[in-house]
C-alpha cells in the first residue's frame, strides 16, 4: 500500500505545532498502525530527520499507553481496539490518513503526538483503592461473591486508563475513566464499606483536574476499546448523589 | 561482600525447611516505628514487586520513592500476563500443598533453584490471594460463589486462580492502587517518566541513583538509605519477545557494572504458545497464554506432504483425517500430554518444525485445536440442558459458548492479529521468548552481593531454576514485593538507623551523574549511519539463533564474535538523533541497546559454561538418545554468578553450589 500520512508535530508543550505530511510505500496489510509508524521513524531516520514521538508498550491493547486521533477517532475507526492492534489492512491503499495527538485541556500535549495523563492517576490517588494493608487480609473465599456481581464488577474493572473517553468528549469529561472504578469497586462487598468517600473524593479530584462535564453525549463509550458501559456513569451518579445527602466526609 | 574465593553462600538460616522462613521472620532484626521515619527506601520500578513492594514499604512508615520510566505506575508490563497466579490453596481438594507447591516449582525449574527460597515462596503463596481479594481483584467465581481455579503446564493439580484472560492487569491494579492510596498519604513519593541510568555506591553499599527525567533529559541525583530494583527481566535481548516493547536490561546492568552479579544469565524461557512471526517489519510476537493447552490439542499433519499441501494454502487443518494428525506432545509424553512444561513443549514443536511437519509459510509453526473441547463441552452442556440427541451444529454452538466463556478475549486478540478464526481452525502457534529466569544473584534476604543493593520480580534470579512453570511469576514478584522483602530489607537497614539522610552533593553522586552523561555524550558523539532499533534487531537474530531453544559450544563461541563485531559496529556507526535535554525516545532507545549488547555476551558466556542441558537450556551435545534433555548434577547443580569486569575482559565466574535435602534429584520425566 502507499499513504500519504499528516502528522502532528509539536516541538514541546509550549511550542506550537503544526501538521507535515509524508508519504510511505511498501506498507504491508498486516503490519500494525504503530508497526506502519516505525517503518516511518527508520525512513526518517535513515534520512537524518528527527522521528515522531509517540507513546506505546504492550501493543496487545492492555497497558493502555498507546493513543492518538487517527482521522478525527480516537484509537482509530475499528470498534473495541487500541491504536496498536489496529492492522494496516483497515485501511486502503491511496488512502490520506490524519494522525493527532488527543486533544484536552486536562491532557497538555508534551512532544508530537504524546500528551500527559497524570490527571487520571491523580483522580485514582483521591480514592480509587480499598484502604487494606497488606497482612490484613482474612481468608480469600470467607468473603462469597456472587459470580454475576463478580463478573460485572470485572467489566467495569478492565478500563486501561488510555484516556481515549475523555478525548472523544466534546466536553473533555472523565466521566468514564473515573464510574469504571467506582462502579468496580462499589459493586463488590469489599469495596462497600468506603464507597461514600471513594466517590465525593474521586469527583472533587476530577473537577479539580480540569475535566469538562458530562453532557450524556455517550461518544465516550462509542470510542472506548475496552467496551466500558456509560451504565457505569448512571451507577456513579446515583452514588454521588446518597453520598452528598448522606454525609460529608470526604477528605 | 559473602564470598570465600569464589564460592557465593546465599546466606539461608539454618533448621527445617517447613519452619526455615517463620522461624528466621519472628527473629529478623526490625527496624523501630520512630527510626522507620528517618529511613529513606528507592524502588525502582512498578511492575507487580515494585509497586506491592513500594506500597507495603509505604505502610509500614518508611520514606519511600519510587520510579519508573512510564508515564503512569499502572502501565508497567505486569499489566500483560494473561493466565494466572498460582498458589497451594487446595481449595479443590485435590492433595495441593505447601510442598506440593515448593515440590513441583523446584522439579520444574530442573533442580536448580535454592530450595529455602522456592519453600518459602509456596508458603506465602497463599496470603498474596487473600491480599488481592481484599483490594478488590475480581477473580474468576463459580455459582457457589466461591473461588475457580485451573490447571497450568508442568503439574497435576489445580491451583490457578485467574481474572478471566486478565489475570496480570487485575493483580496489578491491585498493587497499583495501594501504591496511590500510599503517594496520596505522602509515604511514596512517585517519580513517572525516570529512568534509572546509574546505581550510585557509597563506602561499598547502594546509596543512591541517578534517573535520567525523560521530558527534559535532567540527570537527577537521588539518594536514599537502600535501593531496591524491581525492574523487569531482559528478554528484549532477543528484540522480538512477548515483553512489552520498552521492557529492557539497562537498571540491572547499571548494577552489573557497579559489580552486582548477574546469575545464570542463560536461563531463559521459550513460551511454547504464541502467534508465529509473519514479516521483518514485526516488532513483537504475541503471547496466547498457556492456559489454553488445557483444552488446545498440539498437532502437525503426520504426513509430510501434508504439511507442505497447508503451508503452501492447498489445504487448511480441516483437510487432514484425524489419522494423519500427529498430536506429538501427547504421543511423547502421555502421562502430562498436552500439559508438559513449557521447555518440553516449545522444544516438541521445534524438533516437529526442523522434521519438516511445520504448517506456516516459514515452516516453523504447529496447530493448537480446540474442536475436541468445544464437542465435548457442548455435549456436556446439552446434557445439563436435558437435550436429548441434539444436532451436531447445536452441539457445537454450545461447546462453543463455554470456550468463549472461558478464553473468549485471547481468541479474538488471536483473530485481530491473524486474521482467522480459531472457533472455526485450529490456531497456529509458534514458541516465543517469554521470560528470564536468570537476573540479578540475590542472597535468601533477596540482598545482591552489593550491600544495600536489592533486586525483586523477574529482576532476579531467585526461584525458577533452569525452566519457570506457568502462572508463578506473578506469584513470585507478589511474594517478594508484599511479603519477603519488607521484612528481609530489616536486615540491613537495623545496622543504617543512624545513617543521615544521603546527601546528593557528595562527590560519589557527582562521579555516578558525570558518567551517566559522558555514556550520552558518546553516543551522540558517534554520529554514524544506522538506528538503535536496527543494532538491536540485529543482536535479537544472534542470540535467537545460537542462545535461543538449543544451543552447541560451536555455535556459542560464534555469537560471542558476532556480539563483539556488532558491539564495534554500534559504536562506531549508530546515528542518534535529536539532543539529550529534551524527550528524546530514541536515545532511551540508544542508551537501552547497548546495555543489552552487554548482557548478550555475558548469557552467551554462560551458556557456553554449562556444559549439560538442564530445563530451557539445551545444549545439544548433552541429549539422551530419544532427545531429551540430560542434566549432569555432578558438576553442575550450582548457579554461576558472573562478575563483570567491562566488556573487554572475561566475566568472571562465582559459583553458590546448590544442596538439595528435601528433595531427591530426579530426571525430569513427563513421560
Ligand atoms: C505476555 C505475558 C504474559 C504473562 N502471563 C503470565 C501469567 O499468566 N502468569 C504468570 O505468573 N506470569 C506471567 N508472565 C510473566 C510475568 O508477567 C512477569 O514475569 C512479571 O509480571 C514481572 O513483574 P515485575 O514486577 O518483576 O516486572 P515488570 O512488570 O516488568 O515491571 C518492571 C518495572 O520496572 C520499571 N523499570 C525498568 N527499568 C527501569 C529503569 N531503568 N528506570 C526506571 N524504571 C524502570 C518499569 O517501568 C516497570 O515499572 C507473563 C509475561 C508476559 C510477557
Ligand atoms: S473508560 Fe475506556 S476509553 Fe476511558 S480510559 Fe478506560 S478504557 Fe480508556
Ligand atoms: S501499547 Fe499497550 S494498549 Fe496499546
Amino acid at each position: 500500500m502507499k499513504l500519504t500520512l499528516k502528522i502532528w508535530r509539536q516541538p514541546s508543550q509550549n511550542v506550537k505545532g503544526k501538521f507535515e505530511t509524508y508519504s510511505l510505500d511498501n506498507v504491508s496489510e498486516h503490519m500494525s498502525f504503530l508497526e506502519m509508524l516505525d517503518v516511518l521513524n527508520e525512513k526518517l531516520s535513515f534520512e537524518q530527520k528527527v522521528p515522531i514521538a509517540f507513546e506505546h508498550d504492550c501493543r496487545e491493547g492492555i497497558c493502555g499507553t498507546c493513543s492518538l486521533v487517527i482521522n478525527g477517532q480516537p484509537h482509530g475507526p475499528l470498534q473495541g481496539t487500541t491504536t496498536c492492534q489496529l492492522h494496516m489492512r483497515n485501511f486502503k491503499d491511496g488512502e490520506t490518513i490524519v494522525i493527532e495527538p488527543y486533544r484536552a485541556s486536562a491532557f497538555p500535549v508534551l512532544k508530537d503526538l504524546s500528551v500527559d495523563r497524570g490527571a487520571l492517576d491523580r483522580i485514582i490517588q483521591a480514592g480509587g483503592f480499598i484502604s487494606v494493608s497488606t497482612g490484613q487480609a482474612q481468608d480469600a473465599n470467607a468473603i462469597p461473591i456472587e459470580k454475576d456481581v463478580a463478573s460485572h464488577a470485572f467489566d467495569a474493572a478492565t478500563c486501561i486508563g488510555c484516556g481515549a473517553c475523555v478525548a472523544a468528549c466534546p466536553n473533555s469529561s472523565a466521566m468514564l475513566f473515573t464510574s469504571a472504578k467506582v462502579a468496580h469497586l462499589a459493586l463488590l462487598p469489599q469495596g462497600k464499606v468506603e464507597a461514600q468517600k471513594r466517590v465525593l473524593n474521586m469527583v472533587r479530584q476530577m473537577d479539580l483536574e480540569n475535566f469538562g462535564n458530562c453532557s450524556n453525549i455517550t461518544a465516550c463509550e462509542a470510542e472506548c476499546p475496552k467496551g466500558i458501559s456509560v451504565s457505569n456513569i448512571a451507577l456513579m451518579n446515583r452514588e454521588f448523589l446518597s453520598a452528598s445527602f448522606s454525609s460529608n466526609d470526604a477528605n | 561482600m559473602h564470598m570465600d574465593n569464589l564460592n557465593l553462600n546465599g546466606n539461608v538460616p539454618s533448621g527445617d525447611l517447613a519452619d526455615k522462613w517463620t522461624t528466621y521472620r519472628s527473629t529478623l532484626p526490625l527496624v523501630a516505628p520512630n527510626n522507620k521515619l528517618k529511613i529513606e527506601i528507592i524502588v525502582v520500578g512498578t511492575g507487580l514487586a515494585g509497586a506491592s513492594a513500594a506500597a507495603t514499604l509505604g505502610e509500614l512508615g518508611y520514606l519511600v520513592k519510587c520510579y519508573t520510566f512510564h508515564d503512569s505506575p499502572r502501565r508497567a508490563h505486569s499489566i500483560a500476563a494473561q493466565g494466572g497466579i498460582n498458589a497451594a490453596k487446595n481449595y479443590r481438594n485435590d492433595g495441593d500443598s505447601v510442598f506440593r507447591l515448593f515440590y513441583d516449582t523446584i522439579k520444574g525449574g530442573d533442580y536448580r533453584s535454592r530450595e529455602a527460597n522456592v519453600y518459602r515462596l509456596a508458603e506465602v503463596s497463599t496470603s498474596i490471594i487473600d491480599q488481592a481479594v481484599a483490594q478488590g481483584v475480581p477473580f474468576a467465581r463459580e455459582y457457589g460463589g466461591l473461588l475457580d481455579n485451573r490447571s497450568f503446564g508442568g503439574v497435576q493439580v489445580s491451583r490457578t486462580f485467574y481474572a478471566r484472560g486478565q489475570t496480570g492487569q487485575q493483580l496489578l491494579l491491585g498493587a497499583y492502587q495501594s501504591l496511590s492510596r500510599q503517594i496520596a498519604l505522602g509515604n511514596v513519593k512517585m517519580f513517572t517518566r525516570h529512568e534509572m541510568i546509574e546505581l550510585v555506591l557509597k563506602d561499598g553499599k547502594a546509596r543512591g541513583i541517578i534517573a535520567r527525567n525523560l521530558l527534559t533529559g535532567e540527570l537527577e541525583k537521588h539518594g536514599a538509605h537502600a535501593v531496591v530494583l524491581a525492574t523487569g527481566g531482559y528478554g528484549n535481548v532477543f528484540y522480538l519477545s512477548t515483553n512489552a516493547m520498552n521492557c529492557n536490561v539497562t537498571a540491572a546492568m547499571r548494577a552489573v557494572a557497579k559489580g552486582a552479579f548477574m546469575a545464570n544469565p542463560c536461563f531463559t524461557q521459550i513460551h511454547p504458545t504464541c502467534i508465529p512471526q509473519m514479516g521483518e517489519y514485526q516488532s513483537k510476537l504475541t503471547l496466547m497464554s498457556e492456559s489454553l493447552r488445557n483444552d488446545g490439542r498440539v498437532w502437525v499433519p503426520a504426513k509430510k506432504e501434508d504439511a507442505k499441501a497447508i503451508r503452501d494454502g492447498v489445504k487448511t487443518a480441516l483437510d487432514i483425517p484425524e489419522a494423519d494428525r500427529d498430536y506429538f506432545l501427547e504421543r511423547r509424553y502421555p502421562a502430562f500430554g498436552n500439559l508438559v512444561p513449557r521447555d518440553v513443549a516449545s522444544r516438541a514443536a521445534k524438533t516437529a518444525c526442523d522434521e519438516g511437519n511445520g504448517i506456516v509459510p516459514t515452516g516453523l509453526g504447529v496447530f493448537l485445536d480446540f474442536s475436541a473441547a468445544i464437542e465435548r463441552y457442548g455435549k456436556s452442556k446439552a446434557n445439563i440442558l436435558g437435550l436429548s440427541n441434539p444436532a451436531h451444529a447445536k452441539v457445537i454452538e454450545l461447546g462453543e459458548k463455554v470456550i468463549e466463556e472461558k478464553y473468549g478475549n485471547l481468541f479474538e486478540m488471536y483473530e485481530k492479529i491473524s486474521g482467522e478464526n480459531p472457533y472455526k481452525f485450529p490456531m497456529k502457534i509458534y514458541p516465543a521468548v517469554h521470560y528470564t529466569m536468570g537476573g540479578l544473584w540475590v542472597d535468601y534476604n533477596l540482598m545482591t552481593n552489593v550491600p544495600g543493593l536489592f533486586s525483586i520480580g523477574e529482576s532476579n534470579f531467585s526461584d525458577h531454576g533452569a525452566n519457570r512453570l506457568g502462572a508463578s511469576a506473578l506469584m513470585q514478584g507478589l511474594a517478594d514485593g508484599y511479603f519477603v522483602l519488607p521484612y528481609t530489607i530489616g536486615t540491613f537497614l537495623s545496622e543504617d538507623i543512624s545513617t543521615p539522610k544521603l546527601d546528593v552533593h557528595a562527590p560519589e553522586f557527582t562521579a555516578a551523574a558525570d558518567l551517566a552523561k559522558q555514556r550520552i555524550d558518546k553516543l551522540f558523539a558517534i554520529k554514524g549511519k544506522q538506528s538503535a532499533e536496527s543494532f538491536h534487531r540485529r543482536l535479537g537474530k544472534i542470540i535467537w539463533e545460537y542462545c535461543g531453544m538449543s544451543r552447541t559450544a560451536e555455535g556459542l563461541t560464534s555469537a560471542r564474535q558476532q556480539v563483539r563485531a556488532l558491539r564495534d559496529e554500534f559504536y562506531a556507526d549508530l546515528y542518534l538523533p535529536g539532543v539529550a535535554n529534551d524527550l528524546n525516545p530514541e536515545l532511551e532507545k540508544a542508551l537501552r541497546v547497548a546495555d543489552f549488547i552487554d548482557l548478550g555476551e555475558i548469557m552467551v558466556v554462560d551458556a557456553l559454561d554449562r556444559n549439560e542441558s538442564c530445563g530451557g537450556h539445551f545444549r545439544e551435545e548433552y541429549q539422551t538418545p530419544d532427545g531429551e534433555a540430560l542434566r549432569r548434577d555432578d558438576e553442575y547443580a550450582y548457579v554461576s554468578a558472573w562478575e563483570f569486569k567491562g566488556a573487554d575482559q572475561d566475566p568472571i565466574l562465582h559459583k553458590e553450589m546448590l544442596h538439595f535435602d528435601n528433595v531427591e534429584l530426579k530426571t525430569r520425566s513427563y513421560k
